[in-house]
């Protein structure tokens, strides 16, 4: 089984993220960078997955060079070999110019699995894993919470608002992660040390043949960003007994914020 | 390219979800500012006699397609279909819900397209003769504007952002026939939780419990959530302990929820557990420690034993109830 993992580095849950100067960017000078929280989940998946069956597993990313630490942090979790494609064309991309790459530069690998996160926590766009699947013509399953392969098929349990559904479809298939998935392992020592000798390839646009910027034009633009409105501490209830508090609130909930 | 709008609506046994109403009323204001039509797309296994009801949330037209096969969402699916209506009807913007359905379909949409996509918007706006719609990334930490070069623009609203509206339209039901071969996608079962839960996505209140409940026992949470008809979430410290499933968490590695109450029950207030709810209207905080940050950002607190406080604040609210 050869499974390519789609990752991305994203700035840490716990960052304070301020605004760049140009109005429609962040600053990343101090951000501490990781692996996307659902391509952990991923990476984790493939692991398991070569651990069963065998095979190799490789991580793909588009990014900055800076990115290759964080394809060496999968490495050190175990996976075999990384393709970075670090060009300054791929950094003003939109979804679907990412997926354009990615889709590109697997084309040039043999797989039987896309794995993915669901979603990157910077962009949030739900639409890499999506896309990468249209461009290879290989079915797309999202929100996976529980897999299995057998005879060249694979079961996903996708998680739906309620309940789950259960999609069969044949390999290769692109699916991407849902929290509950699995716990990610960290990266051992000898995991580290092995890591360094780790093979990771990077790539620029011309390498993989996209020679024309205008193909990655970006169709959502962003056009500016903004801190959303600071919410204010509001009324802290006082009262003789916690009953007069709890009498307060849903006094307060009805007749000021009128919502109960 | 027309100057029409096109909703995919949401259909799922037996119901349309709310924010396909929302979708559609927003759609619809948008139509008017284009001078154009809404056009909505319902897809299922028989959704006819339904689907004539998004005349009275503003349709125009409402496109039917059905088919046995589309009882159960799959992207294989749906994707072919509306990939199909969209070319033929070649509307200048698509809506979806932000559902776990909508947002799987926008992508895979945009993608086939090769058109436009904003995500999980909380705000369109008209402005210098373009809309601009409004996207929170970073966890909710940062607002993006966002617009659209080439069409269809292809936009999927957070539930709850969006007010529904009706206003009756003509709705002309027209069925788009639909055919599949050599499918590689199957949908072989679908389990629904059990029955009777609001969906936390979806519920005007959410009553969550963290790190301050101290075990599996949310049932104080439960019956205030019940009362209020509304769903139970969790933090990520009450998931990770295991006390609820990973569905019921709340932050920025689970679910965003934009409710009208949000009441945090023994919740610190991470940074990633605020980027999931603080687009809620109201935010109640009850915990322990007076220094919790969760304070600093609640409309109304109380410094107090979860415990004591939520059922005497669940028997305030049923005696407003019973008056």
């Amino acid at each position: 089984m050869d499974i390519i993992v789609l990752l991305k580095q994203v700035p840490a849950t716990e960052s304070i993220i301020q605004i760049a100067g140009d109005g429609r960017s962040v600053r990343t000078d101090d951000v501490n960078w990781v692996i996307n929280p659902y391509d952990e989940f991923a990476v984790e998946e493939a692991l398991r997955i070569r651990e069963k069956q065998g095979g190799t597993v490789t991580i793909v990313s588009a990014g900055t060079p800076k990115a290759s630490e964080s394809i060496r942090t999968a490495l050190a979790m175990g996976a075999d070999r990384g393709v970075l494609v670090t060009d300054p064309g791929v950094y003003s991309c939109d979804g679907l110019g990412t997926a354009k790459i990615l889709s590109t530069a697997i084309k040039t690998i043999s797989f039987d699995l896309v794995i993915a996160g669901q979603r990157a926590v910077d962009d949030e766009n739900f639409l890499v894993g999506a896309a990468v699947a249209e461009f290879l013509d290989i079915p797309f399953v999202s929100l996976v919470t529980k897999q299995e392969i057998a005879d060249g098929k694979i079961q996903c349990h996708r998680s739906i608002e309620g309940g789950t559904s259960v999609i069969e479809a044949p390999l290769p298939v692109l699916f991407t992660t849902q929290r509950g998935l699995n716990e990610p392992r960290y990266a051992s020592l000898p995991g580290v040390m092995k890591a360094k000798k780790k093979p990771i390839d990077t790539k620029t646009l011309a390498d993989l043949g996209i020679n024309d910027p205008a193909v990655l034009k970006p169709l959502s633009r962003v056009i500016a960003m903004r801190p959303p409105e600071k919410r204010k501490a509001g009324k802290l209830i006082d009262g003789p007994t916690p009953g007069a508090k709890a009498a307060e609130l849903v006094r307060l909930l009805h007749e000021e914020a009128k919502i109960i | 390219m027309s100057q029409n709008i096109l909703v995919v609506a949401e259909y799922v046994d037996g119901f349309f979800r709310k924010v396909s109403f929302e979708a559609v009323s927003m759609a619809r204001q948008m139509a008017d500012l284009l001078g154009g039509k809404l056009v909505v797309l319902v897809l299922g296994e028989s959704v006819e006699d339904s689907a004539k009801y998004m005349a009275k949330y503003g349709a125009d037209r409402i496109i039917v397609a059905e088919h046995v096969i589309l009882k159960d969402y799959l992207t294989e699916t749906y994707t072919s279909v509306a990939d199909e209506v969209v070319r033929k009807e070649s509307p200048a913007f698509v809506l979806l819900g932000a559902t776990t359905q909508g947002k799987d379909l926008a992508a895979s949409l945009s993608a086939r397209l090769y058109a436009p996509l904003a995500t999980d918007c909380v705000d369109i706006r008209f402005e210098n003769e373009r809309f601009t719609a409004t996207r929170p990334v970073y966890g909710g930490k940062v607002l993006s504007d966002v617009i659209f070069e080439g069409s269809p623009g292809i936009i999927t609203v957070r539930p709850n952002a969006f007010a529904a509206k009706t206003i009756t339209c003509p709705g002309l039901l027209e069925k788009y026939p639909v055919r599949f071969e050599n499918l590689r996608t199957a949908c072989l079962k679908r389990q629904m939780d059990e029955g009777g839960r609001v969906e936390l996505t979806e519920a005007e209140v959410v009553v969550s419990g963290g790190r301050g409940m101290g075990g599996k026992d949310f049932s104080v949470i439960e019956n205030l959530a019940s009362l209020l008809n509304g769903a139970v979430g969790a933090s990520r410290s009450a998931v990770d302990e295991g006390w609820r499933p990973v569905s019921d968490q709340v932050g920025q590695t689970g679910k965003i929820v934009s409710p009208n109450l949000y009441i945090a029950c023994g919740i610190s207030g991470a940074i990633q557990h605020f980027a999931g709810m603080q687009t809620s209207k109201v935010i109640v905080a009850i915990n322990k420690d007076s220094e919790a940050p969760i304070f600093s950002r609640a409309d109304y607190g109380i410094v107090g034993n979860l415990f004591e406080i939520l059922p005497l604040v669940t028997e305030e609210v049923r005696k407003l109830k019973n008056a």
